[in-house]
C-alpha cells in the first residue's frame, strides 16, 4: 500500500508518494497546462510508469485543480496540506508557513500540527509567484534567474501594487538604462514587502518561520523575508513539494 | 414568470434588459435553493416569492397605490417603518444585491464604491426593477459616506428625504434622533395625506413588534442543535422581509416557525450531525446574494445566525408599545432604531458585544466577518471584531467580497479550509 498525495497550484503540479511507513518514496512536479483535467491525467500515467497505479494506493488531492482529479479518494484545501507537509519536513509542529504560490499567497499558523490561523491574499496577483513570472518574463529571465540577480541589486523600489503597473513600471526602468540587477531586486523586494505584510497580521514572534512552495528554491526570497520580518525564515528542498505531501499524509 | 409585461411597460421599465435578469435569476435560484434536501413545507411561500419576484409584490403596490397608498423605498435598517404604516404608507426595501445592476451603477458612480451601493444605483437609473420604480419617495440616511453622495445623485431622478442619522450614541443623539423621526414623520403626512395618530402610530408599533417577534421565533429555532432549517432558506425569508406586507410577513414566519419548532421536537434536521455551525457577520446581503451562504452550506458547514441587517440587526429589540404622546412614540422609536449596531457609529462596542453574544446563543464553531469591497467602515471594524473573538477563543476568518463569480473558488478554498480549521 502506498499513499498520493497530488497538489495541482495554477502554474505547477506537485506529486509526492509515500509508503506503509509515511516515508517519502517519490516527488515529482510537472507544469500545470490549460486544463486541470488533462493535468491529472498526465499525473495518473507517470504514476503507472512508476509503478504507483493511484488504484492500488490512497490518493488524496489539493490546490485549485484538486476536484479535477477524478482518481482521488479525498479532497483537502492546500491550508490544511501545506501546513501538514510542512510541519513533516521541518519536523515541527509549531510553525509559521509561508507559501508563496503561483496565484496565492498563503500564511498558515500551526500550533500542535494544527492550524490555527490563516491568511491569503485577495484576488490580486502582487505578492505571489505570479507576479515574479510576469517581471522576469518582461525582463527576457527566468524567475530563478531574477531571484540571484536581486541579491546584487539595489536602491530601486517598484511601487506598484498592481502586477499590470508593475509591469509597465518595469519597462520605464529598463527604458531608463536602470541596470538590471536594481530591477530585479526591486520586484523581489515588493514581493517579499507584500508578504511580510501578510504574513504580520497572524505571525508571532518567537515562532519558527519557514517558506514552503515554488519559491523556496530561491535563497534570496528566505534572506529578504528574514530581514522583512525580522526572524530567521528556512527552508528545505523538499518544501517545494510540501502540500502534495501533506496530501499523502492526510491520505494515510 | 407570469405575464406582467404590461406592467412593466407601464412603469417605464427597460424590457430588452430586465429579460435578460429574469431569464438568470431562475437557475440562480433552483441551483442555490431547490437543490437543496428536504427543506421545510414553510418555505414554499418564499419559493413563490422568488418565482414571481418582480411580479407579484409589484402588482399588489400598485394596486395600493390605486387606492391613494404611497410606498416609500428604504435603504436602511434606521428607517422607521411604523411611522410610514401608520399613515397608511407602505414600505418597500431596494436594497440591489445583483452584479447584474452593478455595471449601471458604475456608470456615475466611482470604481471604489461598495457593490449595494452601485446595484441600487444601477437598478433605478438603468430602469430594470420594477421596485425602484414603483417607489413614490426614497428615503435614504445619512450613514456611509457612499450612500450619502447617492442619493444625491438619485435625488436627480427620484423624491428623495434623507434622514440624518446620528454617528454617536450619547443621550444628546438619541433625542436627536426622536426629532428626526417626527420630521421624517411630517414629511411621510405630507406624501400620504394621512395624519399620524397616537393610535395610528401604537398600532403600526404593534405591527412591526409582531413580525419582529415572528422572525426572531425562526431564528430562535435555529438555536437547536439538530438545525431544522439551512442557513439559506432563512436568509431569503430575512431578504423577502423587506419588501413583504409586515402582516403577512409575520404570519408567515410564525406559520414556518411552528414547523420549525415541531421539527425539533421530531429531532428532523437538514444537515448530518457534526456539521460545524458558522455565524455570519458583516455587511447587508440584498436579495439575491445568496453567495457565501452557499458557499458555505455545499463545504460542509451550516450558517446558524446572521448578524448583519438582513439578519438579527433587523429584528432585535422592540419598540415600547405603551407610550400615548406622539413625543413618547418617537422618542420610543428612537430608542429601539439606537440600539441598532451599525459600523457608521462610533464606538460601536456593541456590535462587538452583540457578536460574542450571539455566537454563544447560537452555539457556533466560528465566525465568518464578511464585508462588501470598498465599505470601509465595515472593513476597518473587522479588525476589533476579530481581535475580540480571538480573545474569546472563537474562530473567525475574514472575507471580502463583492457581487461577481470572479473570486468563487478562492473563496471556497479559504472557506473549505477554515471548516477543516475547526477540526
Ligand atoms: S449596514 Fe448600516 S447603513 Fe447599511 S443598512 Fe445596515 S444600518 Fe444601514
Ligand atoms: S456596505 Fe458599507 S459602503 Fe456599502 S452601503 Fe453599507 S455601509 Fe455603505
Amino acid at each position: 500500500m502506498y499513499y498520493i498525495g497530488i497538489d495541482i497550484g495554477s502554474t505547477g503540479a506537485k506529486t509526492a508518494v509515500l509508503d506503509e511507513a509515511g516515508r517519502i518514496i517519490d516527488t515529482f512536479a510537472q507544469p500545470t497546462g490549460w486544463s486541470s483535467v488533462d493535468t491529472a491525467e498526465a499525473i495518473r500515467k507517470t504514476l503507472v510508469e512508476k509503478g504507483f497505479s493511484p488504484e492500488e494506493g490512497k490518493v488524496v488531492s489539493t490546490g485549485y485543480g484538486r476536484v479535477a482529479v477524478p482518481f482521488s479518494d479525498k479532497t483537502v484545501t492546500e491550508i490544511t496540506c501545506h501546513a501538514k507537509g510542512a510541519t513533516r519536513i521541518f519536523d515541527d509542529s509549531d510553525i509559521c508557513v509561508i507559501d508563496i504560490g503561483g496565484q496565492d499567497t498563503k500564511i498558515i499558523l500551526v500550533e500542535d500540527g494544527f492550524v490555527k490561523d490563516f491568511v491569503m491574499n485577495d484576488k490580486c496577483s502582487a505578492g505571489t509567484g505570479r507576479f515574479l513570472e510576469v517581471m522576469a518574463n518582461t525582463l527576457a529571465m527566468r524567475p530563478d534567474e531574477l531571484c540571484t540577480l536581486a541579491k546584487s541589486g539595489g536602491n530601486t523600489s517598484i511601487s506598484s501594487l498592481c502586477t499590470v503597473f508593475a509591469e509597465s513600471e518595469v519597462i520605464s526602468l529598463i527604458g531608463r538604462g536602470e541596470k538590471k540587477e536594481n530591477i530585479a531586486f526591486g520586484v523581489v523586494d515588493s514581493i517579499v514587502k507584500k508578504v511580510a505584510i501578510q504574513a504580520k497580521r497572524i505571525y508571532r514572534p518567537g515562532v519558527r518561520a519557514v517558506l514552503t512552495g515554488g519559491l523556496c528554491e530561491c535563497d534570496y526570497i528566505c534572506e529578504a523575508l528574514s530581514k522583512e520580518l525580522k526572524t530567521e525564515v528556512t527552508t528545505l528542498p523538499e518544501a517545494r513539494f510540501a502540500g502534495a505531501i501533506g496530501a499523502a499524509l492526510l491520505a494515510m | 414568470m407570469s405575464d406582467y409585461v404590461k406592467m412593466w411597460e407601464d412603469l417605464g421599465m427597460d424590457l430588452e434588459t430586465h429579460d435578460a435578469l429574469c431569464q438568470v435569476l431562475p437557475t440562480a435560484f433552483g441551483d442555490v435553493y431547490l437543490s437543496q434536501e428536504n427543506r421545510p413545507e414553510g418555505m414554499g411561500f418564499w419559493d413563490f416569492v422568488v418565482s414571481e419576484i418582480h411580479g407579484i409584490r409589484p402588482s399588489e403596490l400598485i394596486e395600493a397605490q390605486k387606492n391613494g397608498q404611497k410606498v416609500f423605498g428604504t435603504f436602511c435598517v434606521y428607517v422607521p417603518d411604523e411611522v410610514v404604516i401608520a399613515a397608511n404608507g407602505i414600505v418597500t426595501g431596494l436594497c440591489g444585491g445583483s452584479q447584474f445592476w452593478v455595471p449601471g451603477g458604475e456608470k456615475v458612480l466611482p470604481k471604489n464604491t461598495c457593490p449595494l451601493i452601485k446595484a441600487s444605483v444601477g437598478a433605478r437609473l438603468d430602469r430594470t426593477c420594477p421596485f425602484f420604480r414603483i417607489a413614490d419617495i426614497y428615503v435614504g440616511e445619512n450613514t456611509c459616506d457612499g450612500k450619502k453622495k447617492a442619493y444625491e445623485i438619485l435625488a436627480e431622478d427620484v423624491p428623495m428625504h434623507v434622514m440624518d442619522v446620528p454617528q454617536m450614541k450619547r443621550p444628546e443623539d438619541i433625542e436627536r434622533w426622536a426629532h428626526e423621526i417626527e420630521i421624517f414623520a411630517g414629511v411621510v403626512e405630507e406624501q400620504t395625506g394621512n395624519k399620524v395618530t397616537v393610535e395610528k402610530l401604537n398600532e403600526a408599533i404593534k405591527i412591526i413588534n409582531n413580525k419582529r417577534k415572528a422572525l426572531k421565533r425562526v431564528y430562535d429555532a435555529r438555536k437547536a442543535d439538530k438545525l431544522p432549517i439551512s442557513g439559506k432558506d432563512a436568509l431569503l425569508m430575512m431578504q423577502i422581509a423587506f419588501f413583504d406586507d409586515p402582516v403577512r410577513c409575520a404570519e408567515m414566519c410564525n406559520k414556518l416557525a411552528d414547523e420549525l419548532e415541531q421539527r425539533i421536537a421530531d429531532g428532523v434536521s437538514v444537515f448530518p450531525e457534526g456539521t460545524k455551525r458558522i455565524l455570519l457577520t458583516g455587511t447587508p446581503l440584498a436579495i439575491p446574494n445568496w453567495k457565501l451562504h452557499h458557499i458555505i452550506e455545499t463545504s460542509g458547514a451550516a450558517v446558524v445566525c446572521e448578524e448583519m441587517c438582513t439578519g438579527t440587526r433587523y429584528f432585535e429589540n422592540l419598540v415600547d408599545e405603551e407610550q400615548t404622546t406622539l413625543e413618547g412614540q418617537y422618542k420610543a422609536l428612537a430608542e429601539r432604531y439606537m440600539k441598532n449596531n451599525c459600523a457608521c457609529f462610533t464606538p460601536n462596542e456593541g456590535r462587538i458585544d452583540d457578536i460574542i453574544r450571539l455566537a454563544k446563543e447560537y452555539k457556533v464553531d466560528g465566525v465568518i466577518d464578511v464585508n462588501l469591497k470598498f465599505c470601509s467602515i465595515y472593513d476597518t471594524e473587522g479588525f476589533f471584531v476579530e481581535r475580540a473573538l480571538k480573545e474569546a477563543g472563537i474562530p473567525v476568518l475574514g472575507i471580502e467580497t463583492d457581487y461577481t463569480d470572479s473570486d468563487a473558488e478562492q473563496l471556497k478554498t479559504r472557506v473549505e479550509a477554515f471548516i477543516e480549521m475547526l477540526g
